[in-house]
C-alpha cells in the first residue's frame, strides 16, 4: 500500500501543496522542451523536403555552437565568429548535398538514415579535432544575452533571463520561418519538394537547391539551439545524447508536421521534468534519459502515426 | 475453352460485402459465389475495386459489412496469413517478390505453413530440420519444373526480367498448394508469347492441381477465353455476373466500358 | 585456376543445400578454424591476442547478432550496447548466485536473459517500422544504461560501481578473472563465436531465415503466404539479443576483466551497426569482415604515425577515428551498400573463371 501511495497519490498532493514550485518545475521543463521542439524543427524540415531521417540533427547543435566558441577562444571577435560561423553551417549543407545526399538519391530511407549516422561520427571527429575535446564555455556575454535572472513570489519562483530570452528568440525564429515558408518563393518551391519530389521536378524546382537550403535553415536552426543550450551548459559533445532527445519529440508529433515537433517538445520537456521531480526518486532517480523514450514508446501503441501525423493506408 | 463447369459445390461465397476508405465507398454490397475448380474472374475498368475485392479475400481489408464463407466456414475479420493458412494464395498486380532473396527461396518460403520443425533443430541444421527442408525441396522443384524457370533458380529476383517475376511469383503461390489462387492481372505488362505461357501455366494448374482460381485481367481476349464465368465491377458496384457469352451481350457492360454510364 | 567448381556435381538435394557447395570454400573454412585454434594461441603474442584478436572476436559474434535483426529480418536497432549490458549484468549476478558453476555455461545462460528482454523491446515493433524502430529502440539502450549504473543490486553494491569478474577455472585452467591467461580466454571466445556462428549460419538458411528476409523485403506479402509477422520478428529480437548478451559477457568476463556500464553506452551500439554496414548486411561472414575493419582502424591510426615517425597523442587517434570512420560508412553506402562481403564474393566470381575475364 505504501508504495502505491507514493506512486500515485503522494505526488499530487506535492504538486498542490507547493504551486509555485509545481509552476517552477513546469517552466524548467518548458524551456528544455523549447530546445527540444528546435531540435525537432530542423528535423522535420530536412524530412519534410527530403526524405532524409537527419540523425545529425542534434550534433550539428554542437558543431554550430562549439565552432564559434571555438573561434572566440582563438581571438575572433564575437560579431565577426558569428557570420564565419553561419557561413560554416553554410558550407556543411553544401558538402552534405554535394557529396552524400546527391550521391544516395533513390536510395532506400534507411540507407539515407544510416548515412547520416556516418555523418554524426564524421561531424564529431572533426570538431573535436578542431577545436578540441574539453568542455567550453558560451560566450553569452559576447553575444550580448542577458543572464540575470527574475524571481516572483518573495523569490519562490525564479526565471533565468537567458530562459525567458531563448523562449522569445525560438518563437521569432519559428515565425520567421513561418513567413519564410508561406511567403517566398524558394519557401513555396520547398513545400512543393515536401509534398512530391516528382512533381516539384517536373516543373522545375530544382532538388539539389532546395536541399541545400533546408539544411541550411537547419544548421541556422541548430546555431540558434546550440546557443541557447550552451548557455545553459556547457558546450562539448556530451550535449549530442541529450539532442537525441528529439527522436522521441518526433515520434510524439509526427515526423511530417512542424506544429506537431513543437508541441511534441514540450510535451516531452515538461513531461520529464515532472516525472524526474516527482516520481524518479522513488526509482533512484535520474530518470530523464529515458523517460522520453519510454512515454514516446507506449504512445507509439496507441497513435503509431503521432499526434499530428497522418494515417497511412497500405496498399498492395 | 474449358468446358462447362461440372462442379457446383461453393468454395467461397461473397455476401453483402461493403468496405469504404473514410468515406469513399470502394466496394458496395457485392455478392457472388465462387464454385470449386473453376476459373472465375473479376473483370471492370480502372478503379471499379477488383483489386480492393481480392484484398477483402484474403484478408488484407476488412469490410464494413457483409461477410465471406470459405470452405464453408463464416469469417468477419481475419488476418492475411489466416487466410493463407485456410488455403488462400494470392499473386500481386505490382510483383510482390522478396527482391534480394533467390527464386528457390522465395518459392521455399512459400512452403513455410508446410514446415513445422522447431528452433532448436533449425540452429543444428539436422534431423527433423533436415529431412523437412528436403523434402520441401522436392516440391519446389517439382513447381520450378512445372513454370520451366530451372535456370534462374539461383538468381535474385530482383534481377529478373519482369515476365519472370510474374511466374516466380506465381510459383511462390502454388508452392503454398492452395484450394483458391487469387491472380492479380497475371498478364500486365506481358508481350504475346509471355502471355501464351502464362495462360497455359493459369489452365494446367487448374487441371492438374484442381485448383480454383479467381483472376482479375484486362485483357478481355484473354479472360473470355481463360474464365467460365465472371462478374463485372464498375465503380464498386457489381453490374453482371455471368459466362462469357452472357457478358459479352450484357448492355450494362458495354456502357461501362465505353463510358456511357457515366457520361454526366 | 585452383578455385573451380567444375567437376563437382550435386546428386541430392542434401549436397546441394551444403553450407559450402564448393568444395575449396569448405577446406579454406576448415583450414582457418583449424589454424585459429591451434596454431595461432601458439604463435600470437599477447598483444595481438588481447588487442586485436579477442576483441575483434567478442565484436563479431555483437554484429553477428544485429546482422540477423538488421540484416535478414530487417529490423533496425540502435539499443545493442543495452542488450549487451543485460548479457554482462546477468552472468556477474549469476556467478555470483550460482559460484560453482562452470562459467562457460554462464555465459552462455546471460544470453538468455538478454534474448528475454530482447523479446519485450521487439514488441512494438508489430505496431511501428523503420526510423520508428530504431528510436524505441534508443529507450532500451538508454534505460537499461540507467538501471546498471543506478540500481546497487547489480553490481552487487559495490563501492565502485562497476563489476569485477571473479577467477573461474573449467578443466583446472582458468579462463577468467586476473590469472587467466591470454591465450585461454582467447580460445573460450573463439570456441563460443564459432559454434554460434555456424548456428546463425543454419538458422539463415532454414524456415526462420527465409521467414525474417520475407518480412524484410516485402512485408505485407510475407503476410499473404502465412509468415506471421509479430513471432517471426520478436523471433529476431529474441535470437539477436540472445547473440549481443553473450558477447555483452564475453565482452566483461573474457576481455576487461572490469567493467562500469559505461563501456555499454551508445557508442557500442552504433560501432556495432557500422561494422553491420561496413561488412555487408545481411551477410554472416560480413559481420566478421565489418568487426576486424573497426577493429584494425583505431590500431592502425596509431600505429601508422609512429612507423612514419610522427607524434601522435591518444585523443587525435580517438578524433581521427571518429572521422574516418563516419566518412567511410558514407562510402561504403554510396560505392557498396553491400559492404566488404559483397567486394568479397565479387572477387571469388573473378577468382572462379581466372585467368579468363568471364
Amino acid at each position: 500500500m505504501e508504495i502505491l501511495t507514493q506512486i500515485f497519490i503522494q505526488p499530487f498532493f506535492d504538486m498542490i501543496g507547493d504551486p509555485i514550485l509545481f509552476l517552477q518545475v513546469i517552466w524548467e521543463g518548458f524551456v528544455t522542451g523549447i530546445l527540444y521542439s528546435l531540435i525537432a524543427f530542423g528535423f522535420v524540415l530536412i524530412f519534410k523536403a527530403s526524405g532524409v531521417f537527419n540523425f545529425a540533427q542534434g550534433i550539428m547543435v554542437v558543431f554550430a555552437a562549439l565552432t564559434l566558441v571555438g573561434l572566440h577562444e582563438n581571438g575572433v571577435p564575437a560579431y565577426v565568429a558569428l557570420p564565419i560561423t553561419i557561413f560554416v553551417m553554410y558550407a556543411l549543407a553544401f558538402s552534405v548535398e554535394k557529396f552524400v545526399l546527391r550521391s544516395l538519391v533513390n536510395q532506400p530511407d534507411i540507407i539515407l538514415f544510416m548515412a547520416t549516422i556516418g555523418i554524426t561520427y564524421f561531424l564529431i571527429g572533426l570538431g573535436e579535432s578542431i577545436f578540441g575535446g574539453e568542455p567550453k564555455v558560451m560566450i553569452t556575454e559576447e553575444l550580448l544575452l542577458p543572464y540575470g535572472s527574475i524571481t516572483f513570489f518573495d523569490d519562490m519562483l525564479i526565471l533565468q533571463e537567458i530562459d525567458i530570452a531563448a523562449s522569445i528568440i525560438a518563437a521569432i525564429s519559428l515565425i520567421i520561418l513561418g513567413l519564410f515558408m508561406g511567403k517566398t518563393r524558394i519557401g513555396i518551391a520547398l513545400r512543393a519538394v515536401a509534398d512530391d519530389h516528382q512533381a516539384a521536378l517536373s516543373v522545375g524546382v530544382s532538388l539539389n537547391t532546395i536541399w541545400v537550403v533546408v539544411w541550411f535553415i537547419s544548421g541556422i536552426i541548430a546555431l540558434i539551439t546550440g546557443i541557447m543550450w550552451g548557455a545553459k551548459s556547457d558546450v562539448s559533445f556530451a550535449l549530442s545524447i541529450i539532442a537525441l532527445k528529439a527522436l522521441p519529440v518526433l515520434i510524439l508529433g509526427g515526423f511530417t508536421s512542424i506544429p506537431g515537433a513543437i508541441v511534441g517538445g514540450l510535451i516531452i520537456g515538461v513531461g520529464e521534468k515532472i516525472g524526474e521531480f516527482y516520481w524518479g526518486h522513488l526509482v533512484g532517480g535520474s530518470i530523464e534519459g529515458w523517460l522520453a523514450y519510454m512515454i514516446a514508446l507506449v504512445f507509439l501503441f496507441f497513435r503509431p502515426q503521432g499526434l499530428f501525423g497522418e494515417k497511412i493506408i497500405e496498399r498492395v | 475453352m474449358p468446358a462447362q463447369n461440372n462442379y457446383p459445390e461453393i468454395i467461397l461465397s461473397v455476401d453483402q460485402i461493403n468496405l469504404s476508405f473514410g468515406g469513399v465507398k470502394a466496394l458496395e454490397d457485392i455478392n457472388f459465389d465462387i464454385r470449386k475448380k473453376e476459373i472465375f474472374a473479376i473483370i471492370g475498368p480502372n478503379g471499379a475495386g477488383k483489386t480492393s475485392m481480392l484484398n477483402v479475400i484474403n484478408g488484407f481489408y476488412h469490410p464494413q459489412h457483409g461477410e465471406i464463407r470459405f470452405k464453408g466456414l463464416h469469417r468477419k475479420q481475419m488476418r492475411p496469413h489466416e487466410a493463407a493458412v485456410q488455403g488462400i494464395a494470392r499473386t500481386f498486380q505490382n510483383v510482390a517478390l522478396f527482391k534480394g532473396m533467390t527464386t528457390l527461396n522465395n518459392i521455399m518460403s512459400g512452403r513455410n505453413l508446410k514446415m513445422k520443425s522447431n528452433i532448436f533443430w533449425q540452429a543444428l541444421y539436422y534431423g527433423p530440420a533436415r529431412k523437412e527442408e528436403m523434402e520441401n525441396r522436392e516440391v519446389v522443384e517439382y513447381i520450378i519444373d512445372f513454370l520451366e524457370i530451372q535456370s534462374i533458380r539461383r538468381t535474385p529476383v530482383g534481377k529478373l526480367p519482369y515476365g519472370l517475376q510474374k511466374r516466380v511469383e506465381l510459383g511462390r503461390a502454388l508452392a503454398m498448394e492452395p484450394d483458391l489462387l487469387l491472380l492479380d492481372e497475371p498478364m500486365a505488362g506481358m508481350n504475346i508469347e509471355e502471355k501464351q505461357d502464362m495462360c497455359r501455366f493459369i489452365l494446367d494448374i487448374n487441371e492438374q492441381f484442381g485448383t480454383t482460381i479467381v483472376l482479375i485481367e484486362h485483357d478481355m481476349s484473354v479472360v473470355m477465353d481463360l474464365s467460365e464465368r465472371m462478374i463485372v465491377l464498375d465503380y464498386g458496384r457489381k453490374i453482371a455476373e455471368g459466362n462469357p457469352d452472357e457478358i459479352r451481350s450484357n448492355q450494362k457492360v458495354i456502357d461501362a466500358y465505353l463510358g456511357v454510364a457515366h457520361s454526366n | 585456376m585452383f578455385y573451380r567448381e567444375a567437376g563437382q556435381f550435386k546428386t541430392t538435394y542434401i549436397a546441394d543445400q551444403e553450407l559450402f557447395p564448393v568444395k575449396q570454400d569448405r577446406w579454406g573454412l576448415l583450414i582457418i578454424i583449424g589454424f585459429s585454434f591451434v596454431v595461432i594461441p601458439v604463435v600470437a603474442n599477447d598483444y595481438w591476442l588481447q588487442a586485436i584478436l579477442i576483441p575483434f572476436l567478442i565484436f563479431s559474434l555483437a554484429a553477428l547478432g544485429l546482422n540477423l535483426l538488421t540484416g535478414y529480418a530487417g529490423q533496425l536497432s540502435l539499443g545493442t550496447g543495452g542488450f549487451m549490458a543485460v548479457g554482462a549484468y546477468s552472468c556477474y549476478k549469476l556467478i555470483t548466485i550460482f559460484p560453482n558453476t562452470n562459467v562457460i555455461v554462464l555465459i552462455l545462460l546471460s544470453g538468455f536473459v538478454a534474448a528475454g528482454f530482447g523479446l519485450i523491446f521487439g514488441i512494438p515493433s508489430l505496431r511501428i517500422k523503420g526510423f520508428y524502430l530504431a528510436v524505441a529502440t534508443l529507450a532500451a539502450q538508454f534505460f537499461f544504461e540507467w538501471l546498471f549504473a543506478r540500481v546497487g543490486w547489480f553490481y552487487n553494491y559495490n563501492d565502485s560501481g562497476a563489476i569485477e569478474v571473479p577467477v573461474r577455472k573449467v578443466f583446472d585452467i582458468a579462463v577468467t578473472g586476473p590469472i587467466a591467461t591470454t591465450e585461454a580466454r582467447y580460445i573460450v571466445v573463439l570456441s563460443i563465436v564459432t559454434t554460434l556462428a555456424l548456428i546463425a549460419t543454419n538458422i539463415v538458411r532454414g524456415r526462420i531465415g527465409r521467414a525474417w528476409m520475407a518480412i524484410r523485403d516485402m512485408d505485407i506479402a510475407a503476410e499473404l503466404i502465412g509468415i506471421r509477422p509479430l513471432y517471426t520478428k520478436l523471433i529476431a529480437f529474441g535470437i539477436s539479443s540472445y547473440y549481443a548478451g553473450v558477447a555483452g559477457a564475453l565482452y566483461v568476463f573474457t576481455y576487461l576483466g572490469a567493467a562500469e556500464v559505461e563501456v555499454f553506452d551508445i557508442n557500442i551500439s552504433f560501432e556495432i551497426l557500422f561494422m553491420v554496414i561496413i561488412g555487408g548486411l545481411g551477410s554472416i561472414s560480413g559481420a566478421f569482415f565489418g568487426s576486424a575493419f573497426i577493429v584494425l582502424i583505431p590500431i592502425l591510426i596509431t600505429n601508422l604515425p609512429l612507423i612514419l615517425g610522427i607524434p601522435i597523442n591518444a585523443a587525435t587517434v580517438e578524433h581521427f577515428n571518429f572521422m574516418i570512420v563516419g566518412a567511410l560508412i558514407v562510402l561504403f553506402l554510396i560505392f557498396e551498400p553491400h559492404g566488404l562481403a559483397k567486394i568479397w564474393s565479387i572477387m571469388r566470381e573473378k577468382l572462379r573463371v581466372w585467368p579468363f575475364p568471364y
